[in-house]
């Protein structure tokens, strides 16, 4: 099937792997299947009682790919989407999701993702997720993911998250379950200009012994845009966990980082640490002495901060 | 050649002038070594960062090949041909070693082209080319990988300011062999701020400073021996030099 190269264009953005009609997929577009397939170990499943879709891993599965990208091109639109994960115990997979819009009328056009994992035990789970927004109109581009996670025992589930540019508003809220031995690790990139403003609300629940968590957060506010973040580790056994938030703020930017942790458990071991601050003067100065420009120069250092 | 004229360096703070460096003048030829030394707070560094833009002088010239660059910014000067290698240099998160060095060569440099930068300053070059050049590596180590970028490109006149600072004596031995066979090539000059005495000697020539000002100047052989002159216990000795306080 041939996308409009509006589609191809936005594609290209999410899908950095490269989006293909083959193996495991599902395209959303317009508020609509567009289209769909199945693998051997992975099958993609729509719903029958609302939009969206059942994914279901096999345990067979060992480093196998899915791409369930969403792509809005209509102006107006408001999609919400319920995805569902079933992994089985033992399952290896990578899931490369994300949503982009493109707008170029003057209406909002919005999206809602709302992801619930069943992860089983002993399984590797990687969950990408970029979202990204573009378009010459005034209509504002708007994403508000949620996102529930159920990790088994034993299982790892590694979440990366980036926002690239032109997303207008954005609140994203993120509940994960850990059991025993469970591992997370997720990494949130997030970049907001203009008058933009996005809301990170994370809730990571270490629930089983052994249980451990790795939140890193970075992100760079330009122009008059306003971030908030609030990852709150809550350790409800013997547990580990470590938050960090890292931003650069520039212009008349605001962010406002919150880590929150909280112990429930006597051995319950949880870290925060957070960091807002201006792009280093000596950062600059080293690399325009490689010949580099001011704005060269900066903009290297925000690529590698979010890299 | 590097011409420097008459350079004059004030800072004002709270009302008060204070005079860091006073008609400094000197030159490096193409192909030099040239090391200036000098007590602490002498106004060494400064020279460094007004040659290559980090300070802006008060008043005089510097001249590169003939081409003004008094009132060029950092990056112009960079790429009229000046390499800069920092005292303590900064640390960066998220980018790679390998990263930065590409930067400063201005190219995508092959890995094995990487790695011999990085050998040539005494680090295992595969265990860092992928390591992010951030807090996580010690000040030794970054200090290394500072030298290593400016030895990425090749230029007409390369700082090193106080290239020994916090790096190990087996690392030490490998950046003075760097240093020799750069000097022996004759296709760059070099500049170097030191306080070591097995750089000063290598020097074809040394400036001393002292006070913001140039106490003397001349080929090593003239200089070496005022300032280590064998005068146990002081730091001054009565001919000018400082003796003892640079080893």
């Amino acid at each position: 099937m041939q996308f409009d190269k509006y589609t191809d264009q936005v594609l290209s953005q999410i899908d950095t792997e490269g989006f293909e009609q083959k193996g495991a997929f599902s395209l959303r577009q317009n508020g609509r299947s567009l289209c769909y397939g199945s693998s051997d170990h992975i099958k993609v499943i729509p719903k029958s009682d609302k939009p969206g879709i059942d994914l279901k891993i096999s345990g067979e599965a060992k480093g196998d790919w899915v791409h369930i990208p969403v792509v809005i091109t209509v102006p107006g639109l408001n999609d919400v989407v319920y995805n569902d994960f079933y992994v089985e115990d033992g399952a290896e997979a990578n899931i490369v999701a994300g949503c982009g819009i493109h707008n170029s009328g003057c209406n909002e056009s919005r999206h809602d993702g709302i992801h619930t994992f069943h992860i089983g035990k002993n399984c590797n789970v990687r969950y990408e997720e970029k979202h990204y927004g573009e378009g010459e109109g005034t209509g504002e581009r708007i994403l508000n993911p949620v996102t529930e996670v159920y990790v088994g025992e034993n299982s790892v589930f590694t979440m990366d998250t980036a926002q690239i540019r032109g997303v207008d508003s954005t609140v994203r809220t993120t509940k994960v379950h850990l059991a025993e031995g469970a591992k997370l690790y997720v990494t949130e990139k997030l970049m907001t200009h203009d008058q933009q403003t996005a809301v990170s609300n994370m809730d990571v629940y270490l629930e089983g012994p052994g249980s451990s968590a790795q939140i890193i957060s970075r992100s760079v506010a330009k122009g008059t845009s306003i971030q908030t973040f609030h990852p709150r580790a809550i350790g409800e056994a013997a547990c580990h966990a470590h938050v960090q938030c890292d931003s650069i703020i520039m212009d008349t930017a605001q962010i406002a980082s919150i880590p929150e942790i909280n112990a429930k458990h006597i051995d319950a071991a949880i870290i925060h640490e957070a960091a807002i601050g201006r792009i280093n003067d000596e950062q600059l100065v080293k690399l325009r002495t490689f010949g580099l420009t001011e704005e060269q120069a900066e903009a290297v250092i925000i690529e590698n901060f979010l890299n | 050649m590097l011409q420097v004229e008459h350079l004059t360096y004030e800072v004002i703070e709270e009302g008060i002038k204070t005079q860091i460096l006073k008609d400094v003048s000197f030159d490096v030829k193409d192909g030099e070594m040239l090391v200036i030394t000098g007590p602490n707070g002498g106004g060494k560094s400064t020279i460094a960062k007004l040659l290559m833009g980090i300070l802006s002088m008060t008043s005089g010239r510097i001249l590169l090949d003939g081409e003004d660059l008094s009132t060029k910014n950092v990056d112009e000067r960079a790429n009229a041909g000046i390499g800069f290698a920092f005292q303590q240099p900064p640390a960066f998160k998220g980018m790679t070693v390998a990263r930065l060095l590409n930067l400063a060569a201005g190219e995508a440099l092959p890995e094995k082209t990487a790695c011999m930068l990085l050998s040539n300053v005494g680090l295992c070059a595969r265990e860092y080319l992928n390591r992010e050049a951030d807090a996580t590596l010690s000040g030794g180590e970054r200090k290394r990988i500072e030298i290593a970028t400016v030895l990425a490109k090749q230029h007409k006149v390369s700082i090193f300011d106080e290239p020994e600072a916090g790096i190990d004596l087996w690392s030490f031995s490998m950046l003075v062999k760097q240093f020799e066979k750069i000097h022996q090539e004759k296709k760059e000059s070099l500049l170097l701020i030191s306080h070591q005495e097995r750089i000063i000697r290598m020097a074809d020539r040394i400036l001393v400073i002292r006070d913001g000002q140039v106490e003397c100047c001349g080929e090593r052989d003239e200089i070496l021996p005022k300032l280590f002159v064998e005068q146990k216990g002081c730091a001054c000795n009565e001919e000018g030099g400082y003796g003892n306080a640079v080893r």
